[in-house]
């Protein structure tokens, strides 16, 4: 029960790990170091690879922003054993529409309710 | 050939300042104190952070007016820029001031060149009295260049924290006793092939160096005449690399080589390698380093400040980052050496 939390977060953190290297010895910028992240787990999820990873590190793998790159593979590729080649277009955003939506309407909520700040 | 280098010789004279910084300013900076107004809120109780930026502006200039006692219809030219997009802040002070008004644009070296084009106006006599100085506002000018704040974006060692603050210097004819232009040297945009935009001290500190060569050669000068030689915003990373940059090039020491940057928010490690932004060299020029021409502490100094001149799109599209650095000499002798 205890090993789950265990490996989430060295796993969590291994991946959180990879993207601070990336900014601070590749030197790529926020962004970069995020799309990046995104490719390689879109990547690894074409390779089947993505999906073992959630099952031995649970929500180590699935909150870090390389499940994003993973569950647009994923969408893309269970609607393309449906639908064929237009599937892949259809059902990029199958899986990640609820991430997205969220990040839309939370992003709203935010920038209603709060003003930004310079403050270190 | 000139080469840049300027001499006035009617040496225009400061009349007064002012200077104004926004609430972080207040209560990190080491020259809080000698700043003329500070305000509480980082938009100046305005709707948006470029109208608080302009607000900044207007009220050094209006400050500086009024120790001396001007009204605003006594000023010739105003001559001022920022680091927002087509400089709007700047524009819309103009506006409100209703002065002839030449934008400025020379990135964090602004403070500089507009006190050089002023003294050249004064010089040439086409101008009893000028306002010349330069702004920055955090929160506009992250967005510009960086991210915008609400991004939360990560920032490294060689960063530097954009001040939210603006200088202003009421120039006229020389008088005996005030701090007085002698000469300047306008800097050629140096590249020495920089990309980052999160090390923009590395970037400028070569053309600090260069427009320094320039100023000590082509004036006859050497580091020994100056009380302080202060850069604009190079920032604690910036400013090794120009007294380093010194020393390889045959200047026997740099003690007495301030940088305002580096002082600016006396070396908190919260804001990494430092300050930058038009307004910190601006601000600490017209604040400590005028203050101390005043009460003769400094007799002559030599202000070299010094800007990144990329915009997002540059970096973005993989360009170096060019830069200039401007110097400008003021001195409390009544004679100049030249």
């Amino acid at each position: 029960m205890i090993s789950i939390y265990i490996t989430s977060f060295i796993v969590g953190g291994l991946i959180c790990v990879i993207g601070q290297l990336l900014m601070d010895v590749a030197k790529l910028t926020p962004a970069h170091t995020l799309c990046s992240l995104v490719v390689a787990g879109s990547i690894l999820d074409g390779f089947g690879l993505y999906e073992p990873l959630i099952d031995f590190a649970g929500a180590g793998a699935t909150i870090p922003i390389t499940s994003f790159g993973n569950a647009l593979t994923h969408g893309a590729l269970a609607e393309a054993e449906k639908h064929g080649l237009i599937g892949v277009v259809t059902g990029m955003f199958e899986v990640t529409s609820s991430g997205i939506s969220a990040a839309i309407i939370f992003g709203l909520i935010g920038a209603l309710l709060f003003t930004s700040k310079g403050n270190v | 050939m000139k080469n840049g280098v300027l001499t006035f010789s009617s040496m225009p004279s400061l009349y007064s300042t002012g200077v104004t910084a926004g609430p972080l300013e207040k209560k990190k900076s080491v020259f809080a104190e000698q700043f003329d107004k500070v305000y509480e809120d980082e938009r100046c109780d305005l709707p948006t952070n470029e109208h608080g930026h302009k607000q900044l502006m207007y009220d050094a200039v209006m400050i500086a007016l009024s120790k001396e006692k001007k009204t605003i219809d006594k000023i010739d030219f105003f001559l001022t820029g920022d680091l927002v997009n087509q400089m709007t802040p700047s524009s819309f002070t103009a506006h409100e001031l209703g002065i002839p008004y030449i934008g400025m644009f020379a990135a964090c070296a602004t403070s500089v060149s507009s006190m050089i084009t002023a003294a050249l106006l004064a010089d040439a006599e086409q101008a009893r009295w000028l306002i010349a100085g330069s702004s920055s506002q955090h929160n506009a000018i992250e967005r510009q260049f960086r991210y915008p704040l609400e991004y939360g974006s990560q920032k490294g060692a060689t960063c530097q924290w954009t001040v939210t603050a603006a200088g202003a210097v009421l120039i006229g004819q020389h008088k005996e006793g005030n701090p007085s232009i002698c000469c300047a040297t306008v800097g050629k945009v140096v590249d020495m092939g920089m990309t980052d935009p999160l090390n923009m001290g590395a970037a400028m500190a070569p053309a600090a160096m260069e427009t320094l060569s320039c100023h000590l050669k082509g004036h006859k000068k050497t580091i020994d005449d100056y009380d302080t030689i202060i850069t604009g915003d190079l920032g604690s990373n910036g400013f090794k690399i120009f007294k380093a940059l010194a020393n390889e090039s045959g200047l026997s020491h740099t003690k007495n080589f301030r940088d305002a940057g580096e002082e600016f928010y006396g070396n908190d490690p919260s804001f990494n390698a430092g300050a930058s932004g038009s307004g910190c060299s601006a601000a600490v020029f017209l604040s400590d380093v005028y203050k101390k021409l005043q009460k003769r502490e400094y007799k002559r100094v030599l202000l070299i400040a010094t800007g990144a001149l990329l915009s997002p799109l540059t970096y973005q599209q993989g360009d170096s980052i060019p830069c200039i650095a401007h110097a400008i000499e003021v001195t409390m002798d009544g004679v100049s050496v030249n």
